[in-house]
């Protein structure tokens, strides 16, 4: 293999930094009409009444779409279940009169400039019958419930909490935060000839997108086209269709005009998020650094009419060996959307709260926080009572304590200083799904050494287009500048959406099961042409390599690619084929990390600075160190603005977020990030599948903000367990 | 945004002219505040008058010593002004300090002046807001407050001002020179932003159509002991929890004269005289600077969200004087506090 595994740079870079790359909200065809949305500016209630008349007068208006005269849209939820909708009545688009949340789209102005189109919006005035609402999840923590009947606990960790020698029991709270990826969600939504329409949109998931416009539309599958071969940036907000796609066809539709829909920065506010969460955690211990009882409870928030629920709770199981343990999810609803997946949902607010919560048994039990975790290491999920697909936690605890330097640690709090400065190191585990899903790729092969690859996945920004070159390369025995990657396209072979982390092993492993179909063509060709020296050879035998089709025991048994292709007058080879997993119903499959971070915190002042840190990953093979590395690196930096910045700031009294916007939303620039090292542990797995790979888009998030918040209480003593740690919260 | 007319002005007397003869006309410099607002649908402007390229974007010493700054000298510009760089440090800082060197290449220093408060409810016409909608109320009283006053408020806005070259400006006892229908006035710092009162839809004394041609500033710069330190919730890029410009002439171990100003506290920027008259003739030690942070946060009050800023100030008083006192300013690219 001469590509897996390298540093390869972005095979897409150059298209982005020239603006070549062509993103949703880019796409200009003649004709196009652009759109702007009114929001509501309640959270709950009724609109009584929407007056267009004055937008409608303003010249190079189209038209205002409302509830009052939108088009004819589906009665049934089914019809607006997106294919990883959760439980609940989705969210409509301009449906009827009543407002769910503050933000919600309450008209669309279609015009003949996008200047209009705001202006005109401006105009339209709206009346509404408010009824009282609730946005503060401490209020509604009391009436929150259990969304399906939780897991049998194992044990009875109440009664071993209290018999416990040690015990620590804690409340932590996440405010609610949301992804502001850089580029605004946005749509273009084009008529074709014959009904058809092609749809531009910033989505995860293209094909999931062109499933739910197919049902809302009621369109046949060849009618809708959804393209988004570009995105930048989703976390996970881009993983469900976003009200824009709806109303950007709902105007093409109306029109019968291209239309184009970008939503504005606030309006990014109205859309998914990840959900306010209060953890509560109860550790019971021996003296000896065992656990013996884990309670970990969890209330996240949730709109009025639909369940959004991510797990939260039961990452203690794969962590820390107890035999007692409880985990209970429960869903408060508010006046407000839908909350959505955010990178590595669940894993980043309850691992929070638990890596927190270790700390601080750490130090009760007067032990060292590594010490502790590998005392209470676990080599089986005790969720599901199995081993791990492989696990190296242990040495990424090793290599990055090293790393870091941790064996200088003075364990008392305020005991290390720089200056003015308390100087505070803490750690964290971090723990992640390595999720794999079935996918197809197509190849199809020219004479002339060219293969194009495609695969219906997105690629966020995460460096799809070059793992998935650099894997196509190396199983076709192909230069990488070789290879043409298709992505981001409904009518591509089957995808699922991009989240999860799945993608890099779901795609990589569609093109092996592909380009083995390739082989077959070749080598079949290859023996049928007179004197092969491939005759003989078993297909087992052979591999794609250099150009050449070659024997792997005797190398000088070889031939040209574009040898056996010309010899039997093949132009191209195509090849499609949807790839499966072997189910494993034996291993566990997580991916792991440890975080080591040191802060800086001036004494007087409470300015916090987090100087360095150190992430050690396990997660199996690395296919591209420099893209993983990114990765892992953004994962840090949004754990760093996890601890210490990023709050969606809401105004209960109007239910209303205060500050969206990227002035005021903070999330760190350049000068809150330092030293950050990522160190990728060696982890051969053999059992999660052929390549060995894991995924590691969310890994890097986990653990970060309670590595952080740890350091912050080593350096003065003070456990801020409210995200995030503004300075004046070390004062309180 | 509303629909509106844009026009550019040939001369000060041209803006001043255009000005006056339309309602609800505002001038525009670099735009990064007034274009945000705009966009909101705060300020709606019926017409536009560019004043970016008027010829005010000089910096001249004065014969009196001192420096006479253009309106429209970039911020950026301004900071890295050799002039301005030797004789006012504090100022370059203060002007470093704040915003992103994408805003300071724009932004130009009446605007900075001029810039209005970064209130969530007043940028957010959905919300009441005094300073909005005269009469509408102020939310922010007993909602979200954290960047809000803890001085000189009142019950109608406890909003504050935001910039942080201003404070620097507050302590130099700057002089804004307007011209306006009615001729040319110079308005002595401390006179040109007004505290909310009954009035918080107005932010500062300039009088209708009046347009700011020049900041001048007197020759006492302050080069040797000075500094700008701003707390604010990320290391860059945030408006100002508490910030402080201090300046400070030192004789022997003694303070001969004191000047010091807040940030992010008040409607405008902070001084208190009485606080630096104690000073005066004093040791430059900790105890002192305590004493005198005392005095000028004797009246602080504050909110659900914000209490905290009075301590805060305290300290960011204390360590401020001490930077100044020791020569030791803080150095805006190094976010570690001196
Ligand atoms: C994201 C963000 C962060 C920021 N952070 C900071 C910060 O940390 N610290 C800080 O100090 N500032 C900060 N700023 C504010 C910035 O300093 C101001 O926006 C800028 O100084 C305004 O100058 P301008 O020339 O662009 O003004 P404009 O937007 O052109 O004008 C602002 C106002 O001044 C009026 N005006 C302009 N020039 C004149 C004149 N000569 N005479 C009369 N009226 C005039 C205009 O009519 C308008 O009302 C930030 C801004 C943004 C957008
Ligand atoms: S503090 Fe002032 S600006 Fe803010 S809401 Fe109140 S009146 Fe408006």
């Amino acid at each position: 293999m001469n590509y897996i595994g390298t540093p390869i740079s972005r095979v897409d870079g150059q298209a982005k930094v020239t603006g070549q790359a062509k993103y949703a909200g880019d796409v200009n065809v003649p004709g196009l009409v652009f759109g702007a949305v009114v929001t509501s500016t309640i959270a709950k209630g009724r609109i009584k009444s929407i007056d267009t008349s004055a937008a409608l007068k303003v010249k190079g208006v189209l038209k205002v779409l409302t509830h009052k005269n939108r088009p004819a849209l589906p009665k049934s939820d089914q019809a607006w279940k997106d294919d990883i909708a959760p439980g609940g009545s989705p969210f409509r688009p301009l449906y009827d009169d009543k407002v769910m949340f503050s933000g919600q789209p309450v008209a669309l102005v279609l015009a003949e400039e996008w200047e209009t189109a705001r202006y005109a919006a401006s105009l339209v005035h709206v009346e509404y019958a408010a009824k009282p609402h609730i946005t503060d999840l401490q209020a509604a923590r009391e009436k929150a419930f259990t969304l399906k009947k939780s897991k049998k606990p194992r044990g009875d960790a109440a009664k071993a909490f209290s018999s416990a020698e040690v015990r620590h029991e804690a409340e932590y709270f996440i405010p609610t935060e949301h992804h502001n990826p850089m580029e605004l969600f946005a749509s273009t939504a084009i008529p074709e000839k014959r009904g058809k329409l092609t749809v531009y949109d910033k989505t995860q998931g293209v094909q999931n997108v062109h499933r739910y416009l197919c049902s809302v539309f009621k369109k046949k599958k060849g009618d809708i086209r959804v393209m988004s071969p570009f995105m930048g940036g989703g976390f996970g907000s881009g993983l469900r269709p976003q009200y824009q796609v709806v109303l950007a066809v709902m105007g093409a539709l109306t029109l019968k005009r291209p239309v184009r829909l970008m939503l504005t920065r606030q309006q990014m506010y109205g859309l998914g998020y990840r959900p306010a969460s209060i953890e509560r955690l109860q550790l019971g211990a021996q003296r000896d650094g065992t656990l013996h009882a884990i309670t970990h409870e969890a209330i996240v928030v949730t709109s009025q009419f639909e369940e959004f629920s991510s797990s939260d709770t039961e990452w203690a199981d794969r962590l820390y060996k107890s035999p007692n343990a409880k985990f209970v999810h429960k869903l408060a609803r508010l006046d407000v959307p839908t909350s959505c997946d955010m990178r590595a949902p669940g894993a980043t607010t309850g691992v929070y709260g638990l890596e927190c919560a270790m700390d601080e048994l750490a130090v009760a039990l007067k032990l060292d926080p590594v010490e502790l975790r590998l005392r209470c290491y676990s080599d089986k999920d005790q969720s599901v009572n199995l081993p791990y697909t492989s696990k190296n936690l242990r040495e990424c605890y090793q290599q990055g304590a090293k790393a870091f330097g941790w064996e200088k640690r003075n364990p008392v709090p305020r005991s290390m200083r720089d200056g003015n400065e308390l100087v505070g190191w803490g750690m964290a585990t971090g723990v992640w799904e390595a999720l794999q899903m079935p996918a197809a790729a197509r190849i199809v092969l020219g004479a002339n050494g060219h293969a194009e690859i495609s695969c219906a996945t997105s690629d966020i920004g995460t460096g799809t287009y070059t793992i998935m070159a650099q894997v196509a390369a190396d199983a076709l025995g192909l230069p990488i500048e070789n290879i043409g990657i298709k992505l981001g396209d409904s009518t591509l072979p089957q995808s699922p959406v991009e989240g999860g982390s799945w993608m890099a092993a779901s795609v990589s492993h569609a093109i092996l099961g592909v380009a083995d179909e390739v082989r077959k063509t070749l080598f079949d060709a290859a023996k049928k042409i007179k004197g092969s020296p491939l005759s003989g050879v078993k297909f087992e035998d052979v591999t794609l390599s250099d150009g050449k089709i070659v024997s792997k025991k005797d190398p000088a048994r070889a031939m040209t690619i574009a040898h056996v292709m010309r010899e039997r007058r093949l132009d191209r080879i195509e090849k499609e084929k949807l790839h499966k997993f072997k189910k494993d119903e034996k291993h566990a499959r997580n991916t792991h990390s440890a975080i080591f971070a040191e802060v800086k915190i001036d004494e007087e002042l409470g300015v916090i600075r987090v100087t360095r840190v150190v992430n050690a990953v396990a997660a199996g093979r690395i296919l591209n160190t420099k893209t993983a590395r990114s990765q892992i690196m953004g994962g840090v930096v949004w754990g760093i603005g996890m601890a210490l910045h990023e709050e969606t700031a809401y105004d209960h009294k109007f239910g209303r977020i205060m500050n969206a916007n990227i002035a005021e939303y903070h999330m760190p620039v350049n000068a809150d990030i330092h030293d950050i090292e990522v160190i990728f542990v060696d982890e051969p797995d053999e059992h999660i599948n052929p390549l060995g790979i894991k995924g590691v888009g969310e890994i890097g998030i986990v653990g970060t903000a309670a590595a952080i918040a740890n350091a912050v209480y080593h350096a003065t003593g003070v456990r801020v367990r409210d995200l995030p740690i503004t300075l004046d919260k070390l004062r309180r | 945004m509303i629909d509106f007319e844009y026009v550019r002005a040939s001369d000060v007397a041209d803006a001043v002219r255009q000005s006056a003869a339309s309602t609800g006309a505002k001038f525009i410099a670099g735009g990064t505040n007034l274009i945000d607002l705009m966009k909101e649908d705060v300020e709606k402007p019926r017409r536009l008058i560019d004043i970016s390229r008027l010829p005010l974007k000089q910096v001249e010493e004065t014969a009196e010593g001192g420096v006479k700054i253009g309106a429209l000298v970039p911020n950026s510009d301004l900071a890295y002004h050799s002039l301005i760089e030797r004789r006012y440090p504090v100022l370059a800082s203060a002007i470093l300090a704040g915003a992103s060197a994408q805003l300071r290449n724009m932004a130009s220093i009446g605007g900075n002046l001029l810039q209005r408060t970064r209130c969530y409810y007043f940028y957010d016409a959905a919300t009441p807001c005094n300073k909005r909608e005269p009469g509408s109320g102020c939310p922010a009283i007993e909602g979200l407050n954290r960047m809000h006053a803890i001085l000189g408020a009142s019950e109608h806005c406890i909003a504050t001002h935001p910039s942080d070259m201003c404070v620097a400006l507050a302590i130099l006892e700057a002089r804004v020179h307007v011209a306006g229908p009615d001729g040319e006035r110079v308005i002595p710092f401390p006179d040109f932003h007004r505290l909310p009162g009954d009035m918080p839809q107005t932010d500062t004394n300039l009088q209708p159509h009046e347009i700011v041609t020049a900041v001048e500033i007197p020759p006492q710069g302050f080069a040797k002991n000075y500094t700008y330190l701003k707390i604010r919730d990320r290391l860059s890029y945030a408006f100002a929890l508490v910030s402080v410009a201090a300046g400070l002439e030192i004789e022997d171990g003694t303070i001969k004269e004191a000047r010091f100003a807040l940030g992010g506290v008040a409607h405008k920027p902070w001084r208190n005289r009485a606080a630096e008259d104690l000073l005066r003739g004093q040791a430059a030690n900790a105890g002192n600077f305590q004493q005198a942070a005392d005095i000028l946060l004797r009246e602080a009050k504050g909110y659900s969200h914000n209490r905290f800023k009075i301590d805060l100030a305290r300290r960011t008083i204390v360590r401020a004087l001490t930077q100044a006192a020791r020569g030791t300013p803080q150095i805006q690219s190094d976010k570690k506090v001196r």
